[in-house]
C-alpha cells in the first residue's frame, strides 16, 4: 500500500531497566471487511494483522491485532533497556505486506 | 386478528430466529476464551481495562489494559459482530504488561480483557462502555 506511514516516539536515551512509553502509529485503513461502498458492494477486509518490537534481538511485544482494532492503529506499550542498542517496530498487513522502522536509543 | 396459517408459520420462525442470534454473539466469545485458556479456571481481577464509560465516537475508543506479571492478554468487544480486539504477547525487553490502543466498538457492550499470568493462571476483568455512535461501518 502506497500511503502506509509508521510513527515511533521514543526517548532518545534511558538508563538501564528504567522504564519508559514507546508510541507508535501506523496509517492503514484498517478495513473490517463489514463496510459497503457506494453500490452495496462489500469492501474486503484489509488489516494490519500483527505487530511487533523487538529490541536487540530481544521481543518486547508481539500482538495479535483483528478488525476492531481502529483505523490507524495506535499502540503504547511501556519497555525498558539494558545497554544501548535498537528497537524494530514491525506491522504486517492482510496482503503480506510486512512494514518496519528502526529507532535507536542510547544508554543515559 | 386472525393470522393465516402461513402468517403464524412466518412469526414463529421469526420469533425463534430471534432467540437463536443473542445468544450467537456470546458463544462466539465464550469459545475464543475456552481456545485462549483451555478450559481453565479464570479468576476476577488481576487486570485492569481503562475504558472511557462513555465513547462519543465508536469507531475510536482509547483503551488500555493492564495486567502486572501476565505474559498475555486477550481483549474482546462481546458486543462487535465480530469480537476479538487484540491478542498481546510481553517479552523480555517490555517494562510493564500494560498496552494502550484505540479500538471499534459497534454499540454499548462489555470489553472483556483476559490475561494468562507468568504461573499458568488465568484472569479477567470487564468493562463496560456507552457507545453514542457505533464504529463498525453498519
Amino acid at each position: 500500500m502506497a500511503d502506509v506511514k509508521p510513527r515511533v516516539k521514543l526517548p532518545s536515551s534511558a538508563s538501564a531497566g528504567e522504564a519508559f512509553t514507546i508510541k507508535t502509529l501506523i496509517s492503514h485503513p484498517m478495513e473490517s471487511g463489514l463496510r459497503k461502498d457506494g453500490d452495496g458492494n462489500t469492501i474486503p477486509r484489509q488489516i494490519i494483522n500483527r505487530f511487533t518490537c523487538d529490541f536487540n534481538g530481544t521481543n518486547v511485544i508481539d500482538m495479535a491485532l483483528d478488525p476492531a482494532v481502529s483505523a490507524n492503529p495506535y499502540i503504547e506499550f511501556d519497555a525498558q533497556i539494558d545497554a544501548a542498542g535498537e528497537f524494530t517496530f514491525t506491522w504486517y498487513d492482510d496482503d503480506g505486506s510486512v512494514y518496519t522502522t528502526s529507532n535507536a536509543i542510547d544508554l543515559a | 386478528m386472525t393470522y393465516t396459517r402461513r402468517e403464524t408459520l412466518v412469526i414463529g420462525a421469526g420469533g425463534i430466529a430471534l432467540l437463536a442470534v443473542t445468544p450467537a454473539m456470546a458463544s462466539v466469545v465464550e469459545e475464543a476464551v475456552a481456545a485462549f485458556t483451555g478450559g481453565a479456571e479464570i479468576a476476577e481481577g488481576g487486570v485492569e481495562i481503562n475504558a472511557p464509560e462513555i465513547a462519543e465516537n465508536g469507531n475510536v475508543v482509547p483503551i488500555e489494559v493492564s495486567a502486572p506479571g501476565a505474559e498475555e492478554i486477550m481483549v474482546m468487544a462481546t458486543g462487535n459482530p465480530s469480537p476479538p480486539v487484540c491478542n498481546v504477547s510481553f517479552g523480555a525487553g517490555a517494562a510493564s504488561q500494560r498496552l494502550s490502543t484505540r479500538i471499534r466498538l459497534a454499540r454499548t457492550q462489555d470489553v472483556l480483557a483476559v490475561a494468562r499470568m507468568a504461573d499458568g493462571s488465568f484472569v479477567q476483568a470487564t468493562r463496560n462502555v456507552k457507545v453514542t455512535i457505533g464504529g463498525c461501518g453498519g
